[in-house]
């Protein structure tokens, strides 16, 4: 019996061993079908060739915003924004620091939300991207040239900066909300006296058309509500902007309970170009505050913190006109505006339907003045008055609405966990296919523009669970893409995405990928630390502070033997990559440094510190492969004890630099 | 430094070795964005003073008289972005430009100024060079008129020996 058991394992092993080439490949095919097959085409991009669109996937609690290609569902880049990545030496060089400061101080973490693309005319036009910080607020800006991190705004006055970072459709503002009011400005209070004396803030911040350098320009003082999500007006409600809101109960614990009692709560319609005149008039507050403004110069290749002290503010309930509420069902999260600026889309997280109002009967109904009372001096409109329609039963748990530019919407429901396509207008359900699993946002790119490229769909789901190869307790993150060219939704593609995406932005590569940055330039580089050729290498000695003007090059250092240096200095690196070529990054490294590495671009110079605590001859090398010769890219600093007369010297090949 | 420079050639040995007269990926060069580089022997019998390489300059005359002021910025561009690796009087990380045409047709200076990736993977002088020495001729954007005014002040450094 156990002799059979055996031959015939032996047997079955035989014949999968024998068979495992074609056999195995010809059962594969029998058994996935043609349908995978025509999936896979529409995904792949072969070796060199690129894909159609880029998408800008928020990292969530990893604080960084990824890059993938669609149709692919490739990962090209994770841009270091809100925090430190030891890779590349983000928020550990001197030059990158300053990007983290806050009025708390320095911040090396962040939660990233929402990035949405800078448009023209209402249409994405891949200049810069914005992403927002949710836990201490900030608005970062992302240079599509460099791929780099340009400038970090601290939002004052706000906690839970989670209605953000959304553009105007010129790039006039950029905006951000709180969702978790608080005292304005901060004070020792009792918690349970929240209600009535907590603050919601809705920021504007202004956007330099030329270099993109943002503004806080105001701030609109709110009731302590929680402002969710928001969206600019388009085309003919371009000047107005929504927000949602939950929690108008304003309960300050168990929100889960307590912030789910009103059967409504609000979109707030803000007239921004009204607040612009009034700002323009004179007609604000202006208080005292502070807050940190981190913004990069191109030129000396570095960041510095401002900070800054006053805001100008406009209190929404002492200006008729500046914002009026439009009632919303069960605590709406997204907030929606179609392609033609007409219909404002509220999904009640908690509501039987999903709500549409009308821009046109907004106008109206303020025109009749059809309010339904006042909240804090807001009028509340008539929620017949603007109600343009709703899609009826469209499944559980609605969270946030995308376009396709044809007429038709694609909403994702968190707890049925699928995405919904509708009609605009005549709010018909027209397919649904489910995601895997829970999703949360969504992405068309240009999908929260005029004109959408009404291509590809990306789910981002909250739940992974089984697909993916394991990888203990913790899974990454899943993102599914949908092909929406036909009536039906077809799933095209799983990806794994890094943190928690919520929302993503996308593009066509075309507005982006000729354009970006190669290199520096070495002539316009004008670090105060800079060494452009090796004869102006050198080491400085200023007290204990030793600065060391440093090159690198395919493959060796400048200098590359330091003596000099005594235990209790603190050791300043200063080093430009003298490479003019694409794509010649060096790195550096240091034994024992208490930081990261240094990884250069060509034609950038990094400084990376250093406190030499031990005698010794130590050394540092490049970290990045750089030639056949990398391995010898390598250097030698000699420590010697504190208060020794060793002679400063550098050198390369026994030569001074000189 | 002897003892260097001949596990190099050794290692270089090994790497066309290794290729089999066929398809290589090995490679000694990491740069760029260009198809990894095929390391093989020198083989050509080419006259190095009719070898004009491969890039944008088809042909360079040059006066009889060395043009001062193009040689000095030329000079000034040489210190910016090529002493890194190239010395006057020593071989360095890349050989010394002393008597470039004695050796090398004009054009073939300036090509492999302008076009180092091409010219290191399909130049047979400049595949030789690649494997003696290592390290890539680094690409270092030079406009054509930078690398004349370079090509130039080589000429000076004949006339000063």
């Amino acid at each position: 019996m156990l002799k059979q058991a055996l031959y015939g394992l032996a047997m079955a092993s035989f014949v999968l061993t024998s068979c495992g080439g074609p056999a195995a490949e010809s059962g594969k095919k029998a058994t996935s079908g043609a349908l995978s097959g025509s999936a896979a085409e529409k995904v792949y991009v072969a070796p060199g060739e690129y894909d159609e669109f880029y998408a800008f996937i928020s990292g969530g609690f990893s604080g960084q915003l990824a890059v993938y290609g669609l149709p692919s569902g490739r990962l090209f880049r994770v841009i270091p924004v809100f925090s430190q990545d030891p890779e590349k030496g983000y928020g550990y060089n001197e030059e990158t620091k300053p990007l983290l400061n806050t009025s708390h101080g320095f911040v090396p973490w962040g939660d990233a939300h929402h990035p949405d693309i800078s448009q023209t005319a209402g249409k994405v036009d891949g200049r810069w991207v914005f992403i927002n910080e949710n836990n201490t607020p900030r608005i970062a800006r992302v240079s599509l040239k460099t791929f780099e991190t340009e400038e970090i705004i601290e939002i004052p006055n706000s906690a839970g900066n989670h209605s953000s970072s959304f553009v105007t459709e010129n790039s006039e503002y950029v905006v951000a909300g709180t969702r978790f009011s608080v005292p304005v400005p901060q004070r020792d209070m009792p918690i349970n006296e929240a209600k009535g004396n907590f603050k919601g803030s809705l920021s504007f911040l202004s956007i330099d058309q030329e270099d993109g350098d943002m503004d806080l320009a105001f701030q609109i003082r709110m009731p302590g509500f929680d402002y969710d999500l928001s969206h600019p007006g388009r085309g003919k409600s371009h000047g107005w902007f929504f927000f949602t809101t939950y929690n108008t109960e304003e309960a300050h614990t168990l929100l889960e309970v307590n912030a789910s009692q009103n059967d409504k709560d609000f979109i707030a319609a803000v007239n921004w170009k009204y607040a612009e005149q009034l700002i323009a008039e004179g007609k604000f507050e202006e208080e005292t505050t502070n807050y940190a403004e981190n913004e990069w110069d191109h030129h000396t290749h570095m960041a510095t913190t401002t900070m800054k002290k006053k805001v100008k503010v406009l209190d929404a309930s002492k200006i008729p006109g500046l914002v009026y509420f439009l009632p919303t069902p069960k605590s709406p999260h997204g907030c929606d505006v179609s392609p033609d600026g007409e219909y404002i889309i509220g999904s009640g997280k908690l509501a039987a339907e999903l709500t549409a109002h009308s821009f046109t009967k907004m106008l109206k109904a303020i025109e009749d003045k059809a309010f339904d009372g006042e909240q804090y001096g807001i009028p509340v409109l008539q929620y017949e008055a603007v109600n343009a329609g709703a899609v009826k039963n469209p499944g559980l748990g609605p969270l946030h609405t995308e376009f396709d530019g044809k007429g038709n919407a694609y909403t994702t429901f968190f707890i049925s966990s699928e995405v919904v396509k509708w009609k605009l207008g005549t709010w018909e359900v027209v397919d649904r296919q489910p995601c895997y699993y829970s999703v949360g946002h969504l992405m068309i790119p240009g999908g929260n523009s005029r004109e959408p490229f009404g291509k590809y769909l990306v789910a981002m789901n909250k739940i992974t669970k089984d697909r993916y190869l394991s990888t203990g307790p913790e899974v990454c993150q899943s993102a599914q893409l949908y092909d929406i060219t036909g009536e039906k939704m077809e799933l095209l593609l799983d990806f794994p995405t890094i943190g928690e995406p919520h929302y993503a932005a996308g593009c066509p590569k075309d507005l982006i990928h000729d354009k970006t940055t190669k290199l520096f330039k070495l002539e316009e580089n004008n670090h105060p630390y800079v060494t452009k050729s090796e004869r102006e290498a050198k080491v400085v000695r200023e007290g204990n502070d030793v600065h060391i003007y440093m090159t690198m090059i395919r493959s060796h250092f400048a200098p590359d033997n330091i003596e000099g240096v005594r235990v209790g200095d603190r050791v300043f690196f200063h080093i430009t990559n003298l490479e003019q070529d694409y794509d010649v990054p060096h790195g550096f490294s240091m034994i024992g440094a208490n930081t990261a590495e240094l990884l250069i671009m060509p034609g950038r110079t990094e400084t990376s510190m250093w406190y030499p605590k031990q005698v010794g001859v130590w050394p540092f090398y490049c970290t990045d492969f750089c030639s056949a010769l990398h391995q010898e890219m390598q250097g030698y600093v000699r420590v010697s004890p504190k208060g020794a007369s060793t002679p400063l010297t550098w050198t390369l090949d026994d030569d001074p630099l000189q | 430094m002897k003892f260097k420079a001949l596990v190099l050639v050794a290692l270089t040995g090994v790497f066309t070795a290794c290729g089999g007269g066929e398809e290589t990926k090995e490679t000694t060069s990491s740069s760029s964005t260009t198809a990894p580089a095929v390391v093989e022997a020198p083989v050509e019998e080419l006259d190095p003073m009719e070898n004009i390489g491969i890039g944008p300059i088809d042909e360079l005359e040059f006066d009889d008289e060395i043009d001062k002021e193009l040689a000095t910025a030329g000079e000034e561009v040489f210190n910016a972005k090529c002493t890194a690796c190239h010395k006057i009087n020593k071989r360095y990380i890349g050989p010394s430009p002393q008597g470039i045409y004695d050796r090398r047709n004009p054009a073939w200076v300036m090509n492999m100024i302008l076009n180092p990736d091409e010219m290191t993977q399909k130049d047979p002088i400049a595949k030789a060079l690649l494997a003696e020495y290592a390290s890539p001729m680094a690409n270092q954007n030079l406009t054509i008129d930078e690398a004349r005014g370079v090509a130039e002040y080589f000429r000076t450094l004949d006339v000063a020996e």
